[in-house]
C-alpha cells in the first residue's frame, strides 16, 4: 500500500499510543454523560448500551436521544442522527487507502470510522502510521465510550458534568492539533480554511450535522490548487 | 425509544461507515480521486472545530469554548505535545466557566 497522495507531513513524529488513549479517555467521560442522558430520556440500560455498541457515533446518539427526550418521533430521531452520522462515510473514503487486510478485517474497521480515529489517522506521516493510529484510537474510543455508557446508564452520574471540566473544548483543540500537519501544505490549508468558513456560514441555516457535510465542498478549491501546483 | 429504532439507526450508521471505507475496493479509479479524498479530513475537521466551538444547536455563540480553542491553538503553534494541547484548552475553558 502506497503513501496517500497528499500525506500531510513526511517529517511528522511517529504515532504515540498515548495520544490515542488521551482521546479515548475524554470520549469515555462523555460516554458517562450519554448513559445518564439516555436513561433519563426513557431508554433502558441495555438499550443505551446497544446504541453505543451498534451506532457508535457520539453526536448521532446524543441527537437521537435528545429528539426522543423532547417528545419527537422515532423517525425524527433517526433522521437527525443519520445526518450527523453521514460524515463518517466521507472519513471512510479518506481512510480507504490506509486500512489494509482482508474483507473481514475491513468490515470490522468500518465500525471504528468516527471523528477521532479518522482525525488521528489523517495526521500521520505515512499509511503504516495512519493505520496504527486508526486502530489504536478506534478501539480505545470504542472501549471507553462503551464503558462510560455502562457506568452512566447503571450507576448514574459518577463523574460530574464534563463541561465543568472544560472537556467540550478539549475536542476542537485536539482536532486542531490533528489538522495542523495538513495546514503546512497549501491544498490542505485551503481545504481547512474554506471548510471552516462553510461551516461557520451554514450553522444558522442548516440542521445540526449538515454544516460539516457541506464543508466537504472545500475539497474543490483545494484540489484545484493542488493540480496547479503539481502541473 | 424502541428496539427496532435503535437497530435501524445502528444499521444506518454502519452503512455510512462501511460504504465509505469499502465502496472503492472493487473499482479502479484514477489517482486524482485519492487526491481528493485525502483532502476531505482537513475540510471536515476544520468544519467540526468550528461547529464544536461556535455552535449551540443552530445558533452561533461566543463562549468559554472559544477561549479554550485559542489556548489550544497557541499550544499547537509552539508544538506542544497533544496532551498539553487538549489539557490547556480544557483548563482555560473550565477556569473561565468557574469564574464567570
Amino acid at each position: 500500500m502506497s503513501v496517500p497522495p497528499s500525506a500531510p507531513a513526511p517529517s511528522a513524529p511517529p504515532f504515540r499510543r498515548r495520544d490515542g488513549l488521551v482521546v479515548a479517555l475524554a470520549v469515555g467521560v462523555f460516554g458517562v454523560t450519554f448513559g445518564v442522558f439516555a436513561v433519563a430520556a426513557g431508554l433502558s440500560a441495555p438499550q443505551a448500551q446497544t446504541m453505543s455498541v451498534l451506532v457508535f457515533t457520539g453526536a448521532s446518539q446524543f441527537a437521537a436521544v435528545g429528539v426522543i427526550a423532547s417528545g419527537g418521533t422515532p423517525a425524527a430521531a433517526i433522521a437527525s442522527a443519520a445526518l450527523l452520522a453521514a460524515r463518517n462515510g466521507m472519513y471512510g473514503l479518506a481512510l480507504n487507502p490506509m486500512i489494509r487486510g482482508g474483507r473481514r478485517r475491513r468490515l470490522l474497521a468500518a465500525q471504528l470510522v468516527i471523528d477521532e480515529s479518522s482525525a488521528m489517522a489523517s495526521a500521520q506521516r505515512d499509511a503504516a502510521e495512519a493505520e496504527k493510529a486508526f486502530w489504536v484510537t478506534g478501539i480505545g474510543v470504542f472501549a471507553f465510550w462503551n464503558l462510560g455508557t455502562l457506568i452512566g446508564a447503571v450507576a448514574g452520574n459518577a463523574i460530574g458534568d464534563p463541561e465543568t471540566l472544560g472537556l467540550d473544548a478539549a475536542f476542537p483543540a485536539g482536532f486542531i492539533a490533528l489538522t495542523a500537519p495538513h495546514l503546512r501544505r497549501r491544498p490542505g490549508l485551503i481545504a481547512a480554511i474554506v471548510g471552516g468558513a462553510i461551516a461557520f456560514v451554514t450553522i444558522p441555516l442548516l440542521p445540526a450535522g449538515a454544516p460539516v457535510l457541506v464543508a466537504a465542498l472545500a475539497v474543490i478549491p483545494a484540489f484545484a490548487v493542488q493540480r496547479r501546483e503539481t502541473a | 425509544m424502541s428496539w427496532s429504532a435503535i437497530l435501524l439507526l445502528g444499521a444506518l450508521a454502519y452503512a455510512f461507515k462501511a460504504g465509505g471505507l469499502l465502496v472503492l475496493d472493487h473499482v479502479k479509479l484514477p489517482d486524482s480521486v485519492a487526491t481528493v479524498t485525502a483532502l476531505l479530513p482537513p475540510a471536515l475537521l476544520a468544519a467540526l472545530v468550528v461547529v464544536q466551538t461556535f455552535a449551540d444547536g443552530t445558533t452561533l455563540v461566543l463562549d468559554a469554548r472559544a477561549a479554550g480553542l485559542v489556548a489550544g491553538i497557541t499550544a499547537v503553534a509552539v508544538r506542544a505535545p497533544f496532551l498539553v494541547v487538549v489539557l490547556s484548552a480544557a483548563g482555560v475553558t473550565a477556569a473561565l466557566r468557574a469564574l464567570v
